[in-house]
């Protein structure tokens, strides 16, 4: 299945391989020939909550997932630049100090008595500019001259940190006072705001999803099966109803879980409907193919890098916003592999491609599980960064397995 | 048929570092016309397409279009000249699917930029029905689940659907079976009929004989020749093929003898 075509067309796609009794069949072929969809993260989430259920009964209770969201907004944010840079078939390993260099200009920005001691909301849009421009710069490196991301961006995990370093000086530690800024992460909605976000959803979901159909049906196209668009509509409804009762049984809806799943949505948008999104799986499916058809390859680079750029500041200013404060170890420990894991756990390639935007929140929502699960129990960080290594491997293994048989079954 | 080519080249070069894959090759093609471009692997039929295409810009020498110079600097010129290609190794996104690959580089959009995916899908569907493509399933299955004609017919298919004025096969038959160069022949000879230029490459004599009006030779880069079909005789481009001499020397005759 083409990962670049938006929903309805993916459904008729699936049915057109044997009709509507032919779906669960085709679904199934293609399961066996390597194509396995959502179902690792479906079994990952199931297999996770299971186990750290039975190992710590606060789990599995509205409190803790009220807690989890922020804890995996930042991680899962950063995720979603990773995955258009993994779509085009590079890596971006600054992402990590990256962000840490976002949290340090947001700080350094709204310090009282500094002289620049802007409003939240100004301080935010410079920091993600900044990203943006640095991610830019990096990615012309890749663009223009050819230099292995791999090897721009390592350069760049290693000047962001000494910056990082330099920047906070002898002193170590900036505070955050200011509001908007402390909101974007601890923030909560009203329970009424909640439910409206819910409706709000929903409406334009299933909006979507039937204007999608009708607009084929118009059009003379076959348009798919109304009864599988309907369950898939009542699933995703229903997951936002779900999560806004379990949120407001707890205090309410963090306004950093709206915060991921706007930027889900957008980016899945930009990604299946859009020109730019259609360029940016052709540059990572045949990069010359693409620069033979006219697409400005150069620029698709560049553009993708200033995303990842961008989604990292973001995801440094959420993490700065959490702890009220940025300190040397901002943007350090598993801040990187944890971004590269959830996009790649939720079901990106790593060669390039095939991906969606979705894979960072569910991937997101996994490595955020682990974490917050191996707190509560209470191993030690080292547990935490065996699982978080051998999940990662184990998903990219699935990855390159998967690849080999899709590539042996002429997919 | 006018006098005027509607794609000539003049004395055009190319090198790749210390290789030089062309030196002053002339070549041309009218209206309603089938050209072939022969020869030996490394003649260097497929840079004279690139060139052609915008993919390598040219060290040297001129491009006409319709008696009009023009300079070509990047697959979007050619394609506004409505200049086709169908590459030796067709240049398709395998991750993409038929309608996708189909409009590459050309999505149809409103003004935001959004996709206009119906009316892509639409004229998709007429292009392959329209070349008797009948084999695809679902012209929404990703290229790579295709069989080696069915994304040749593809390739060709993209490389019809833009009004071109003149459209170039490399090498198109390749990788086909006896009855799908079948189709592909049928479909270079409409494509001339319908008073479209049309350059192909092959390595099948037998089949060029069939389609071409005129038979361009290159040997080591440069053009050893132009030939009328009616007037020549496959041995003679053979001999051309392996031992013709540049018509650019003086002195030397441009027939080749056999
Ligand atoms: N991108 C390139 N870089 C270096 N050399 C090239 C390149 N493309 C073609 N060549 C060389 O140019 C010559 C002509 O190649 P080509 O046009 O592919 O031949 P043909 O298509 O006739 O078989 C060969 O010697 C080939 O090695
Ligand atoms: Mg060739």
């Amino acid at each position: 299945m083409s990962t670049a075509a938006p929903p309805e067309v993916q459904q008729v796609a699936a049915e057109e391989q044997g009709g509507l009794g032919g779906f669960l069949r085709a679904r199934f072929e293609a399961l066996r020939s390597g194509d396995v969809g959502s179902l690792p993260v479906i079994i990952g989430i199931v297999a996770i909550t299971v186990f750290f259920t039975v190992k710590a009964n606060i789990f599995f209770t509205a409190v803790n997932f009220d807690n989890l969201i922020p804890q995996m907004a930042g991680v899962t944010t950063i995720a979603i630049g990773v995955v258009f840079v993994l779509l085009i078939g590079e890596i971006d390993l600054s992402i990590g100090f990256l962000s840490g260099v976002a949290g340090v200009v947001v700080a350094e920005l709204q310090m009282p008595g500094s002289g620049h001691d802007l409003p939240g909301l100004i301080a935010i849009a410079l920091a993600i500019l900044a990203g943006m421009v640095i991610g830019g710069i990096q990615g012309s490196f890749v663009a223009f001259l050819g230099v292995p991301s791999f090897v721009v961006t390592l350069a760049g995990l290693l000047a962001w940190q000494g910056v990082i370093i330099k920047a906070l000086g002898t002193q170590g530690v900036i505070g955050i006072q200011d509001k908007q800024i402390n909101d974007v992460a601890n923030y909560v909605l009203a329970k009424n705001v909640g439910w409206i976000l819910a409706i709000v959803f929903v409406v334009g979901f299933a909006g979507a999803a039937v204007g999608g159909q009708i607009k084929r049906r118009r059009a003379g196209l076959r348009a798919g099966n109304p009864i599988l668009m309907l369950i898939r509509v009542v699933f995703w409804c229903g997951l936002a109803f779900a999560v806004v009762a379990v949120c407001n049984h707890s205090r309410g809806v963090p306004f950093a879980g709206l915060l991921i799943v706007f930027l889900t949505v957008l980016g899945t948008y930009v990604a299946t409907r859009t020109t730019f999104g259609r360029h940016v799986y052709a540059v990572g499916g045949n990069a010359e193919a693409a620069r033979r058809a006219g697409i400005n390859v150069k620029l698709i680079r560049i553009l993708v890098f200033m995303i990842s750029g961008a989604m990292a500041a973001l995801g440094g200013i959420i993490f700065a916003s959490r702890l009220n404060s940025v300190d040397l170890t901002a943007g350090g420990g598993t801040i990187l592999l944890d971004a590269i894991s959830a996009a790649v756990i939720g079901g990106t390639s790593l060669f390039g491609g095939r991906g969606f935007v979705k894979a960072a929140l569910f991937g997101g929502l996994i490595i955020g599980m682990i974490s917050n699960g191996v707190d509560l129990v209470g191993y030690s960080d080292s547990t935490k960064y065996i699982t978080t290594a051998v999940i990662l491997l184990s998903a990219v293994t699935l990855d390159t397995v998967l690849r080999r048989r899709q590539a042996a079954a002429g997919r | 048929m006018s006098d005027t080519p509607t794609l000539e080249l003049r004395g055009i070069s190319k090198h790749f570092g210390s290789v030089q894959a062309l030196s002053e090759v002339d070549f041309f093609v009218h209206d309603g016309e089938v050209m072939a471009l022969v020869g030996d692997n490394g003649a260097g039929k497929s840079t004279v397409i690139k060139c052609v295409a915008g993919i390598y810009t040219i060290d040297g020498g001129e491009v006409f279009f319709e008696g009009k110079p023009v300079t070509i600097h990047g697959p979007k010129d050619a394609g506004r000249l409505g200049i086709e290609v169908v590459y030796q190794d067709l240049a398709l996104c395998d991750n993409l699917d038929v309608v996708q690959n189909m409009y590459l580089g050309r999505e149809a959009h409103d003004v935001v930029y959004r996709l206009r995916e119906p009316e892509m899908e639409l004229k998709t569907q007429e292009t392959l029905a329209s070349l008797s493509v009948t084999t695809v399933r679902s012209i929404r299955q990703p290229v790579a689940t295709l069989s080696g004609g069915q994304r040749q017919s593809v390739a060709v298919a993209r490389a019809v659907m833009w009004n071109s004025r003149v459209v170039i096969l490399d090498e198109p038959t390749a990788a086909l079976g006896v009855a799908q160069t079948r189709q592909v022949l049928d479909l270079v000879k409409r494509l001339a009929e319908q008073g479209l230029a049309v350059v192909i490459v092959s390595h099948n004599l037998h089949d060029i004989f069939e389609v071409a009006n005129r038979i361009t030779v290159l040997r080591l880069g440069r053009d050893v020749g132009v030939y009328d079909r009616a007037k020549t005789t496959q041995q003679e481009i053979v001999s051309a093929i392996t031992a013709g001499v540049p018509t650019k020397v003086a002195g030397v005759a441009e027939e080749v003898e056999a």
